[in-house]
C-alpha cells in the first residue's frame, strides 16, 4: 500500500487486514503504562489540513506519536498557504522536507488524489517517497474515519458482514457516508440510506445500499445506525426548511432510538449537534459508541501508517 | 528467517528428513517440562509465567504449561508477545501482518518469565521480544526455551532449554510443525532450493500474508 486515498482501493482482504493491525494494536498497548512503540522510530509525518479539524488530525498525531514517528502540524491558517501557495507546491515542499506521510484534508474532492500524483512524479523523479493519506476531501471520500467504523462495529456486533447498517441524514456533503457505504459494502453489510431528497447525491441509485424512504419503518431492522452532521458550512441553499422540520423528520429523538431492537448500536462520526440529528439522551446512552468510535480512530489510523511506513517501500 | 518456514510447495523444494517425530516432540517437550520445574524450584508459587513467541512459540508454551502443570503440581501462567513492533527489518520487507499479544492476568512484574519459540538461530526475534517484553513490564528474570537450536546467532543470546541442537548449514531449512497450527507434530530438515528474488510471505496486501507462517527468524 503506497497512499490511502479511497476506501474503493481496498478490497474485503485489504481491509479486513488493516481492522486486524488495528485489534492488535489496541491489544499490544492494552493496560500499558508506556504507550510507545519503536515501530516509526525515523519517520516524519505530517498533517497538512485546509479545514479546520479536532479529532481527525489530533488522533494521527497521536497514531504517529505512540509509534515513535516524528509528528508535525501544518494548518492552513498560519502557514505560506494563506499567502497563496498552491497545493502542489505546498506538498512537494513537505516532500523535500523529509516528510514520509502527508496526510491531508482539502475542501476540494479529488485533492488527496492530486496530491498522490504529484508525488508519485517527485519519486520518480528526485528517488523520495512520500505517502499520502487522505483524511477527508470536500464531499468525496474520508477513507480513516470508515475504517474506524467498521472497527466499532466488529467490536459492538462482532462482524460487519450480514448486518445492516443505516446511514441517516445529510448524505449529500458527507465524505463519511460515502466512503462508509463502499467500505461497509465491501465488508458484506446491507447499507440503507435515510436522507431528505434534497440530500441525496444525484447517481446514489448507483451506489451498493437501498434508499429508505422513512425512518421510523427502518429502524426496528438495523443492527446500526449512523447519524450524520447536517453540514451548515457547505450548504449554499435552503436544503430543508428549518433546523426544528429536520430534527423532527431525521434526527434520532429518544422515542425513535427506542424502536431500535435491543443489540443495535448508535454511531456519529462527530462533530455532533445535539438537538439537531441527535438527542443528547441518546448521544449519551450505552448503546452509543461514539467515544469508542474516538479511541478506535487512534487504534486504525496507527495500523495505516503502519501498513504505509513500517515495511519496505514498494 | 522466513525461508526457513516456507510452506510445503510440491515439486519445489528437495524431500524434507524428519529430524523429529510427533513421539519425539511430545518426549522433547515433557523434558523441557522438567528442566523447567528443576530450575525454577526456588520461584514463589504462579511465579513463573511462559509467554509464546507467536506463531509457534504460543501452542508450545501452552503444551508446557500443561506439562509443568501435570508433572510438577502448580499450572504456570500462560500468555504471548508479538515482536513484530519491534523488529530492527522490518525496512527490509513489505508491512506483515501482526499477531497475538495476550499479557496474562497480574502481568509480568516481578516474575520469572520463561520466552517460548519453536526454533533458535539469529536471536534477533528473542532480542525483540525482549524489548516488547519490558515495555510491558519489569520480569524478575527472564528465560528462553527452544525446541530446535540451530546455531547461527548474530546477536550474545542463549537459550536455557533446548529440546534439540541441530548443527545446520545456512542454506538449510528447519520447519517446525504443531498440529495447532500444522496438520501434524515433527521437525523437519531440507536444503533450501533457491529462492526466486522478491518471494516474500507477505504479500502487497495488508492482508496479504497467511497468518501462520510469518517469517520469524527466531
Amino acid at each position: 500500500m503506497k497512499h490511502l486515498l479511497s476506501v474503493t482501493d481496498l478490497d474485503a482482504a485489504a481491509a479486513t487486514g488493516l481492522l486486524d493491525t488495528s485489534d492488535r494494536l489496541k491489544q499490544a498497548l492494552l493496560g500499558r503504562e508506556v504507550r510507545k512503540l519503536p515501530t516509526l522510530r525515523g519517520r516524519t509525518v505530517i498533517t497538512l489540513f485546509y479545514e479546520d479539524s479536532t479529532r481527525t488530525r489530533v488522533s494521527f498525531e497521536v497514531a504517529g506519536k505512540w509509534m515513535s514517528a516524528d509528528t508535525v502540524n501544518v494548518s492552513a491558517k498560519g502557514s505560506s498557504v494563506s499567502k497563496g501557495e498552491s497545493l502542489r507546491d505546498t506538498g512537494l515542499t513537505l516532500s523535500a522536507m523529509g516528510a514520509d506521510c502527508v496526510i491531508v484534508r482539502h475542501p476540494a474532492s479529488g485533492a488527496a488524489h492530486r496530491l498522490a500524483a504529484w508525488s508519485d512524479q517527485d519519486r520518480d523523479a528526485t528517488g523520495t517517497h512520500t505517502s499520502v493519506v487522505n483524511a477527508g476531501d470536500g464531499t468525496h471520500e474520508h477513507p480513516t474515519q470508515a475504517l474506524l467504523d467498521a472497527a466499532t462495529l466488529r467490536d459492538r456486533l462482532g462482524s460487519v458482514a450480514g448486518r445492516r447498517i443505516g446511514i441517516v441524514g445529510d448524505v449529500l456533503h458527507s465524505r463519511v457516508a460515502r466512503s462508509n457505504v463502499f467500505l461497509l459494502a465491501t465488508l458484506g453489510a446491507e447499507v440503507v440510506l435515510v436522507a431528505p431528497p434534497t440530500l441525496l447525491p444525484v447517481g446514489v441509485e448507483q451506489w451498493p445500499c437501498r434508499v429508505g424512504p422513512e425512518l421510523d419503518a427502518e429502524l426496528p431492522t438495523l443492527d446500526a445506525v449512523m447519524m450524520l452532521r447536517v453540514q451548515a458550512e457547505r450548504m449554499h441553499g435552503s436544503f430543508f426548511p428549518s433546523a426544528r422540520e429536520y430534527a423532527v423528520g431525521y434526527g434520532l429523538s429518544q422515542e425513535r432510538a427506542a424502536l431500535l431492537p435491543e443489540h443495535a448500536v448508535v454511531l456519529h462520526p462527530g462533530p455532533m449537534m445535539r438537538g439537531m440529528e441527535i438527542a443528547p439522551a441518546v448521544a449519551d446512552s450505552p448503546g452509543a459508541a461514539i467515544l469508542a468510535q474516538v479511541r478506535n480512530g487512534v487504534h486504525v489510523r496507527m495500523a495505516v501508517l503502519y501498513h504505509l511506513l513500517a515495511g519496505a517501500p514498494e | 528467517m522466513a525461508d526457513d518456514r516456507r510452506g510445503d510447495e510440491a515439486g519445489k523444494h528437495p524431500p524434507a528428513r524428519e529430524l523429529l517425530s510427533a513421539a519425539d516432540v511430545t518426549r522433547t517437550i515433557a523434558r523441557i517440562a522438567h528442566q523447567i520445574i528443576e530450575k525454577t524450584a526456588g520461584s514463589p508459587e504462579a511465579g513463573v509465567v511462559l509467554i509464546g513467541i507467536p506463531t509457534r512459540g504460543t501452542p508450545l508454551a501452552r503444551r508446557l504449561a500443561a506439562a509443568v502443570a501435570e508433572f510438577g503440581g502448580t499450572a504456570p501462567a500462560v500468555g504471548s508477545v508479538d515482536p513484530t513492533l519491534y523488529r530492527d527489518d522490518l525496512r527490509r520487507r513489505p508491512a506483515r501482518p501482526l499477531e497475538d499479544t495476550v499479557v496474562p492476568e497480574g502481568g509480568f512484574d516481578d516474575k520469572l518469565v520463561v520466552l517460548v519459540d519453536d526454533v533458535l538461530m539469529s536471536g534477533r526475534t528473542v532480542r525483540a521480544a525482549l524489548d516488547a517484553l519490558s515495555d510491558h513490564g519489569r520480569p524478575r528474570a527472564v528465560q528462553l526455551a527452544v525446541l530446535v537450536d540451530r546455531g547461527h546467532r548474530e546477536l550474545p543470546i542463549r537459550a536455557d532449554y533446548v529440546g534439540k541442537n541441530v548443527p545446520t548449514s545456512r542454506d538449510e531449512q528447519i520447519r517446525v510443525l504443531l498440529t495447532e497450527t500444522d496438520d501434524r507434530d515433527a521437525v523437519l530438515l531440507r536444503r533450501s532450493a533457491p529462492s526466486p528474488a522478491g518471494e516474500s510471505p507477505a504479500g502487497e496486501s495488508p492482508a496479504g500474508a497467511s497468518s501462520t507462517g510469518p517469517g520469524e527468524d527466531a
